[in-house]
């Protein structure tokens, strides 16, 4: 299908403020009156604050007061507290906040608070506290229970504390890398029937595995500001999503929705941890509130490490049977998911990307969240889906190596099509190119030629490639459109996605200026302040922008059309049927001087009123939609709508990767030489943002793959790795010189403009192809375990035994 | 009145003093700045984008500081406040440093240029800017304007540079969204290598 905007490049509006240093982020801003908080933080991981002494502090001059959990609502474990006071249950938890007239007076102030605290028994690895008699990180118990349906990424409601134990002796079988007989599992899924599907199979393979958990890192730490005026109040602050972290923050802050300003044009990173709003969010507002004073809350890069979430570790056991024709007859996978303090582990997403991505005929899963005194974790990057790409790819590799089946060979025989089934329902997919985007990897990485090149490159050099693949979910429904025509014929496109830097909050709507065919220099994108009159958009997150908010933005357009025609019929007779656009006109199709310009059309909506201008609404759009177009009544014509396009199935994201590495076998030090990343994400939306999304997924993979991880000291629970530096994003020579991706580019049947998100699969496709390279140099060993370091390396080179100890997540 | 004791005098007398420091400021009173009378000259005049800025620095004031807070060019980000990250990156006769990590005092007599100072006076973009742009380099855009910085100071020493070239020179400069390539593609564009 030819398009006019989508597939084609676009300088997205805000780039130019990106190169110029004009672009301003939250903590870029000041206002008259402002002052500073900092926070003061547990230095012990589980515990209760007995006293708090703040006299010597607020005596101090310049210092206005302090905030703690006394003047927030209560907090209920698991839930994470935006301040500590009876639960303390990670080093670098904030306690309180000081305000001060500069920064460096509250630093000085809160070195003059004295805290009283009470010990508690903590725990740093989720095997510790699963054996019976081991501590527990919560008082009452250790593991999460599902009460109801808790938001995504949060853990704010429908969650609560459980306690889970393990004999001494299932917990060393799970030690040692055996199924513990017997262990309760509260987390089971199955279907068909798994032990007698691996009777019927010819190749089994049975490994342990452990993936570390490790923060988000985003450059933009969580520093905001807030002031209240006019009972408003005005919040600069750093999401990744933007109108449906609204009513969350308002309901923070204790608000009517309409009495919050969000203001967030730019975003320094998020990956998953700034979906919804955090909680120190609300002691910047409230404080602000107390003092009435303009405050900024900075967060520090350290503290950042502590409270900006991280990905959940898992600790592991599968069980792979391929049959004799080389298809996955039965897999059998139990994980312990380490949630940290208060957040989720993600156990039944990492067993569901086995399933799609292997679609064994049969399938167990069973597994469980719990809690340790480490830092809290949230969604980060394909969460569970990513982490066992990691760690299953090798395994994978293993078992097609046993069966004589070449490694990209057996992924073709195993690969999710268009018939492919998901997870514990078996439920469809929307679509999936998913076979083609696999040769289009081995063509282009030239998987047959690089597979016969020598192993061996010198005496110290071994070669390695690799495949793999990620998936994550990519689309909702259900969100609103809105734009609005301006009698000067501009079109406004409205979008209330955060602005994460992907640019599909521009790029999503240009699927409206599709639909109503218009040139692209006459829109105008609004977005990043919600006193901008923006709708319910979807969270921007979970590879799910892209599908979700095409649709919506197509919605919109086609109110919009509607409307335009029923305005010309209106003007020139005959019923709006009668009616075509082009060229920002509408017009009598049969005579196409009859006709008015957008511009002329917008000025006649809000003469004619009603729906036309916005003056009233469909009853189905959600309420923070409504008070948009209240806000916009009157001045265009208003097209608005709910996405209630028909949906069904799971709406998938896939990509696949291939590399290739050269291992120094006396330092464990590996580079990539080359890397090939294949994106099945639908239609091409933006070819050169689809690239950066691409390759930035791989730097992830890379990064967890080989450098990024949480270490803590079991004996004290510190962490060992608060800074860049020392839990570490891979730098510009940890990458490829060059990277190589590609696409599908072939429609999703359920995206007007047929496409579909990558994101997340983008990490998963790079870090499982990695391992897969890695293992593949070392003669396809098995590490089990992410990420993978040189001195592991180098220990298994030398067999010098030190690799071979029990895993464990969080230490080492 | 003493003729000697001239009102310009007075006032250089009371900042030598440290006076002014501990009664108009509070952010000195808690920060340790009551120095020794003579200590350091506080009221600097420093070259930033071309221009002559008269500010008034602490002794162990960043440049990032001063930049940022004091000057209102916020272009260069604080992503870590201790020289890990780069994104504060700026340069100094022409010499990329990180910002945060470098004191005010230290480069008093350099001239500092700033993301901001790079268009030219018609407002057309830098090479590296139109071409990051072209490539759409930034992600998050947080890390940019040390990216520019840093790629800046490449081309001014070396205009032609082999990827690996750039790859290395920019190393000091994370990019945690992993734009790499498309920053390298852009420094590639921007050397006029790439078309």
């Amino acid at each position: 299908m030819t398009y006019m905007h989508i597939g084609k490049d676009f300088t997205p509006p805000d780039i130019e403020g990106k190169v110029t240093g004009a672009a301003r982020y939250a903590e870029d801003f000041r206002r008259d009156g402002l002052v500073f908080a900092r926070l003061l933080t547990s230095p012990i991981p589980a515990g209760r604050v007995v006293n708090i002494d703040a006299s010597e502090a607020l005596a101090m001059p310049g210092v206005l007061g302090i905030f703690t959990a006394d003047d927030l609502p209560e907090s209920k474990p698991p839930a994470n507290p935006a301040l500590a006071k009876e639960f303390i249950t990670y080093i670098g938890q904030p306690i309180l906040a000081v305000a001060a007239e500069s920064e460096e007076l509250a630093e000085a102030a809160i070195e003059r608070i004295v805290v009283e605290y009470e010990r508690r028994p903590f725990v740093v690895d989720p095997l510790e506290t699963l054996i019976e008699g081991g501590p527990d990180p919560y008082p009452m118990g250790n593991s999460l229970i599902r009460t109801g349906e808790a938001a995504a990424g949060t853990t704010a409601s429908g969650t609560g504390v459980g306690q889970i134990k393990w004999t001494a002796d299932q917990v060393a079988s799970f030690r040692a890398g055996r199924f513990p007989t017997g262990a309760n599992f509260p987390e089971e899924w199955m279907y068909g029937d798994v032990d007698a599907a691996f009777a019927q199979c010819s190749t089994i393979v049975e490994e342990p595995f452990v993936t570390i958990g490790y923060p988000h890192h985003s450059l933009e730490s969580r520093t905001g500001m807030a002031y209240w005026e006019n009972g408003k109040c005005y919040f600069h602050g750093s999401l990744q999503s933007h109108t449906v972290g609204h009513d969350a923050l308002s309901a923070m802050l204790e608000i009517d929705p309409a009495n919050l300003v969000f203001i967030n044009e730019n975003t320094g990173g998020g990956f998953g941890s700034k979906i919804f709003p955090y909680p120190t969010m609300a002691v910047t507002g409230r404080f602000a509130r107390k003092l009435n004073r303009p405050l900024q809350l900075r967060i520090t890069r350290a503290e950042e490490f502590y409270i900006g979430s991280a990905r959940s570790g898992m600790q592991g056991w599968i069980k792979v049977g391929l049959r004799d024709n080389g298809r996955v007859g039965a897999v059998d996978v139990a994980i312990v998911g380490d949630a940290g303090a208060g957040g989720g582990a993600s156990g039944s997403s990492a067993a569901e990307h086995i399933s799609i991505m292997y679609q064994p005929e049969n399938m167990r899963f069973r597994g469980m969240s719990l809690y340790t005194n480490t830092a809290p974790r949230g969604a980060q990057r394909g969460p569970g889906q990513n982490e066992m790409a990691a760690v299953l790819s090798p395994i994978m590799d293993k078992a097609a190596r046993q069966a004589g089946i070449d490694l990209v060979e057996f992924r073709r025989l195993n690969a999710p099509g268009m018939e492919a089934k998901i997870g514990p329902r078996q439920g469809g997919l929307s679509s999936s190119y998913y076979p083609e985007a696999l040769q289009m990897a081995a063509a282009e990485f030239g998987w047959e030629q690089k597979k016969a090149l020598p192993r061996q490159i010198s005496a110290t050099k071994v070669r390695g490639i690799g495949v793999g693949e990620g998936y994550h979910s990519a689309g909702a429904s259900g969100y609103d459109g809105l734009l609005r025509i301006a009698p000067d014929g501009k079109i406004y496109l409205h979008t209330g996605v955060g602005n994460l830097g992907t640019y599909s909050y521009a790029a999503v709507v240009r699927a409206a200026a599709e639909a109503l065919q218009c040139s692209w220099e006459n829109c105008v994108v609004v977005h990043g302040r919600t006193d901008y009159h923006l709708q319910h958009s979807t969270y921007q997150g979970g590879s799910n922008t892209m599908f979700t908010e095409t649709r919506s933005s197509h919605v919109a357009a086609m109110d919009a059309i509607r409307k335009l025609k029923e305005i010309a019929a209106a003007q020139f007779g005959g019923a709006a049927d009668d009616y075509s656009i082009g060229g920002e006109r509408v017009f009598l199709t049969s005579d196409s001087s009859k006709g008015m310009t957008y511009g002329e059309a917008a000025q006649k909506a809000i003469e004619m009123g009603g729906e036309y201008s916005g003056a009233s609404f469909p009853e189905d759009i959600h309420n923070t939609t409504k008070r948009a177009v209240q806000g916009l009544a009157g001045t265009g014509l208003i097209g608005v709508g709910k996405d209630t396009l028909p949906k069904s199935g799971t709406t998938p994201g896939f990509a696949v990767a291939m590399v290739e590495i050269e291992l120094d076998t006396e330092t464990g030090k590996f580079d990539i030489l080359n890397y090939t990343g294949i994106a099945e994400c639908g239609t091409i939306v933006h070819p050169l943002g689809l690239r950066q999304a691409m390759n930035g997924g791989g730097v992830w993979g890379f990064g967890m793959a080989g450098y990024e991880r949480h270490v803590y000291d079991p004996q004290n629970g510190l962490p060992a790795n608060v800074g860049l530096y020392q839990s570490k994003p891979p730098t510009y020579l940890d990458v490829p010189v060059q990277m190589n991706c590609s696409a599908t580019d072939m429609p999703d049947p359920q995206s007007p403009v047929g496409a579909r998100g990558i994101g997340e699969p983008a990490q998963g496709c790079a870090v499982a192809a990695l391992m897969s390279a890695i293992s593949d140099a070392l003669d396809g060993h098995l590490f089990n375990r992410t990420p993978v370091t040189p001195d592991m390396i180098v220990n298994h080179i030398a067999q010098n035994g030190f690799n071979t100890g029990d895993l464990k997540t969080n230490t080492f | 009145m003493n003729p000697k004791l001239t009102r310009r005098r007075f006032i250089k007398g009371v900042i030598a003093s440290g006076v002014a420091a501990a009664s108009t400021s509070l952010w000195y009173s808690a920060s340790g700045q009551n120095r020794p009378a003579g200590a350091v000259e506080r009221l600097l005049t420093i070259n930033v984008n071309g221009q002559s800025r008269r500010v008034d620095v602490a002794p162990q004031e960043t440049l990032a500081h001063t930049l940022r807070y004091k000057l209102g060019l916020t272009g260069a980000k604080l992503g870590c406040n201790r020289g890990e990250c780069g994104s504060c990156t700026v340069l100094a006769d022409d010499v990329n440093i990180y910002s945060c990590s470098t004191l005010t005092h230290e480069v008093k007599n350099k001239a500092i240029l700033t993301v901001e100072g790079l268009r030219a006076a018609d407002g057309t973009l830098h090479p590296v800017q139109a071409a990051f742009i072209q490539e759409l380099s930034p992600a998050c855009g947080f890390c940019t304007s040390g990216q520019i910085m840093s790629a800046v100071a490449l081309l001014k020493s070396n205009p032609r540079p082999t990827r690996a070239e750039a790859r290395q020179a920019l190393s000091g400069n994370l990019c945690r969204c992993g734009a790499y390539d498309h920053y390298l593609n852009g420094v590639m564009r921007a050397s006029g290598q790439l078309s």
